[in-house]
């Protein structure tokens, strides 16, 4: 009797278990940088699949910040039509493969999966990347009719998921759009930030290629704010103007030593990693610290990112130090429990106050203090307070701050009339992301401060419809 | 895809490239750089631009080979292709306003600093220009500097041409016999920089310095390209690349352009092209 087969019971009722999902092993996977997790079967999935009750309400849609017919699909999965389910998903969602691995499903759609409040959610996530693997493997994607041209020409700025999420429902509209991204390839944080371990960057080549087949236009190495402004765009004859440009700025703590070398913002040491493919250099040119002891200094998910690839890179010691406990950490449980299975060390209530360099001037030790937790702050979390006389040191050779990041101010600068926030953030005045500045919306982490790549894609498909409204309206 | 349309190596080592860019040429103005980047395994390296041609649509970069990239892309000629080309990126230099400019360059951050001494120049300004190389084959555009300079100055470190001795001589000495300097631009080698902005503290000339960290994005995202002005973080890439050189910590700067020094090293040897020499 293999796993699959065995059922569970409560109450005198029998159900099948949600399907596990197999992942490489610990031990093998930090010597490599290939995806952790494997993927279902076809038999797996149909199985999981039939698990979902097929409720007439169904509470795991309205978690979907993008509205994906998600029991439409499982039902398709169940009777074993893949490419049918992979249709359904991408009427409202034009990245399942991606958002099948980096949502956070626990806090939306499996969250309000009924079966969850007795047994354990439908593995939605992991149906929607199988199906979405199936699709693309079966050399199956298929490119939708798109209406007759509208005439309608959109500029979007920035070619992560906000930006690719509002191209395609806008190009399937019949609008001509265009993304204009300043880096040397598309995908945003999925290319740059997001590690090949968790989302293989073949992966975002192949949904960009989609919406390209759809009629995308993808401008890379194009600064919008430098090479040309807002205004030039619209002055060029687009109608409307979509900026998604993330909160890309990286934040440091200000404290002595930070400028030591071996100190890297996480959007630094990711970048050189994912996007410039530094753990295979000299195969690729462009180098990165291969630290013996490295600290990653926050407890979100680029954390977490951050500190496994210091561990592939070949870290002995690789630290988590952050000034909370466990449980008040923003990572997902499951990136949290892979960091804890490959070795990561946590170092709870810790908090680094100053870096010490070598006589090059590399980061050799950090000084930190001891924490504990006093009352709950404004976020909800009780708040760290020092312990007096606490300091110890850490010797270290590289670091990592991923204490978060802010907005970018390039564009707000080079824009009239476009109001931000005490933050930087784009001020917007409803939820379809319309800005203070005629023509121009805006969504994702440059309104919202740091958030999660389907909220991204959620404000991109929010804006795609006002946005439409607005230029037929012309 | 970036044409090249002209390749010169202009001294030892350093090299002249042409390349298509129409964008960025008719946007570009003087102090501002690119973000270069050859081929899809490339790394992605600053470059200020020396000059451009709106008509022609072109950029010229002037760069010392002294890498796997700068290397490589010296290897490359007319019909050759450098795959991306961002920019144009930093704040353009400010050359409102100045009555009398020295304009420091040593290397080939000569080529750096030709284009402020002509959008100086272009703007009334007087230029004072000052240049300087190792010795008489490693000197560039020393003509240029003359057509966009009201005094001429060049120095060599051995004496083979012009002054014996460094730029920063020059500059006490024009200083000490009393000529009025409201700014000094003064670009090239670290201990160059730093050299000058002490000659200019005690005299309170204001003096301003393009910096030239390693940088990965040029856009702001990264941080690798933070230097400490006046005791404050700031980027390079956005903040600068031209900063108060009384104010920068030139000793922080200098160990940062080092972090990947045996990496580089590594680079370099599994692919070296040859030597460019004229």
């Amino acid at each position: 009797m293999t796993d699959k087969d065995k059922t569970e019971k409560k109450d005198g009722k029998e159900r099948i278990p949600r399907q596990p999902m197999p992942e490489q092993d610990p031990k093998t996977r930090v010597g490599n940088f290939d995806e952790v997790p494997l993927g279902y079967t076809p038999e797996t999935a149909i199985l999981e699949a039939k698990r979902c009750i097929q409720c007439k309400k169904p509470g795991c849609v309205t978690g979907c910040p993008v509205d994906v017919d998600i029991p439409g699909f499982l039902q398709r999965v169940a009777e074993g039509d893949f490419l049918g389910a992979a249709r359904k998903i991408k009427e409202t969602n034009c990245l399942p493969a991606v958002c099948g691995r980096v949502c956070p499903q626990e806090d939306q759609c499996e969250k309000l999966c009924i079966l969850g409040r007795k047994w354990d959610p439908v593995a939605i996530g992991r149906l929607e990347r199988f199906v979405a693997d199936y699709e693309r493997q079966a050399g199956a994607v298929e490119v939708p009719e798109t209406p007759a041209p509208t005439g309608k020409r959109i500029a979007v700025v920035g070619a992560g998921p906000a930006g690719l999420t509002i191209a395609g429902d806008l190009v399937k509209m019949g609008h001509e759009v265009t993304i204009f991204e300043a880096l040397h390839k598309a995908g945003g944080v999925l290319i740059y930030g997001i590690p090949e371990f968790r989302l293989p960057k073949s992966i975002v080549d192949a949904e960009v290629e989609y919406l390209r087949r759809l009629g995308v236009k993808i401008v890379t190495d194009a600064a919008i704010g430098r090479l040309k402004t807002v205004d030039d765009l619209f002055a060029e004859g687009f109608h409307a103007v979509f900026l998604g440009v993330g909160a890309g700025a990286p934040v440091f703590m200000n404290i002595p030593g930070e400028n030591f070398s071996g100190i890297y913002s996480a959007n630094e040491y990711l970048t050189r990693s994912n996007l410039m493919k530094a753990y295979s250099f000299p195969e690729y040119d462009t180098p990165i610290a291969r630290g013996r002891n490295v600290a990653v200094i926050g407890g979100g998910n680029v954390a977490m990112d951050s500190v496994r690839t210091a561990l592939r890179l070949g870290a002995e010691n690789a630290y988590i130090i952050y000034r909370r406990t466990k449980a008040e950490m923003p990572a997902r449980a499951e990136e949290i429990h892979h960091a804890e299975e490959e070795g990561v060390q946590f170092k709870f209530l810790t908090n680094p106050i100053e870096y010490v360099g070598d006589e090059k001037g590399w980061v050799k030790r950090m000084v930190c203090q001891r924490m504990e937790l006093g009352e709950p702050d404004e976020s909800g979390r009780r708040r760290p307070v020092v312990i007096k006389g606490s300091e110890f040191t850490i010797d270290i050779d590289t670091v990592v701050v991923s204490v978060g990041t802010m907005a970018n101010p390039v564009i707000p600068m080079t824009t009239p009339g476009l109001e931000t926030n005490r933050w930087g953030y784009i001020v917007t005045k409803d939820e379809t992301g319309e800005t203070t500045r005629k023509g121009v919306w805006a969504g994702g982490d440059i309104v919202t401060g740091s958030a999660t790549v389907i909220l991204a894609m959620g404000a991109g498909r929010k804006a795609a419809r006002a946005i439409h409204d607005y230029v037929m309206a012309m | 895809m970036h044409r090249i349309t002209e390749k010169v190596v202009l001294s030892e080592n350093i090299v002249k490239t042409v390349f298509e860019a129409p964008e960025i040429a008719r946007k570009r103005r003087a102090g501002q750089f690119v973000i270069l980047m050859i081929d899809e395994k490339g790394e992605r390296i600053p470059l200020t631009i020396v000059d451009s041609d709106p008509v022609k649509g072109t950029l010229t970069i002037i760069y010392q080979v002294v890498g796997k990239t700068t290397d490589q892309l010296a290897q490359l000629g007319p019909g050759d292709v450098i795959g991306h080309v961002l920019g144009p990126l930093g704040h353009p230099t400010d050359v409102d306003g100045i009555g009398t400019a020295v304009c420091v360059g040593g290397g080939v951050g000569i080529g750096v600093l030709y284009p402020i001494a002509r959008a100086l120049k272009e703007k009334g300004t007087r230029v004072i220009s000052i240049i300087g190389a190792r010795t008489k084959k490693m000197l560039i555009l020393e003509e240029e500097s003359r057509g966009v300079s009201d005094e001429l100055h060049v120095t060599t470190d051995d004496g083979s041409y012009g002054y014996h001795g460094f730029v920063s001589d020059v500059l006490r000495d024009l200083i000490a016999s009393g000529t009025k300097i409201d700014r000094v631009f003064a670009i090239g080698p670290v201990p160059m920089m730093r050299v000058v902005s002490n000659v200019t503290r005690p005299h309170g000339i204001r003096t301003l310095v393009s910096l030239n960290p390693i940088m990965v994005d040029g856009t702001g995202m990264c941080g690798a390209c933070r230097v400490t002005v006046g005791g404050k973080t700031k980027f390079t890439c956005v903040d600068g690349p031209e900063f108060d050189g009384h104010e920068v910590d030139f000793g922080l700067l200098t160990s940062r352009l080092q972090m990947y020094a045996e990496q580089e090293q590594l680079a370099r040897d599994r692919c070296r092209c040859g030597n460019h020499d004229r």
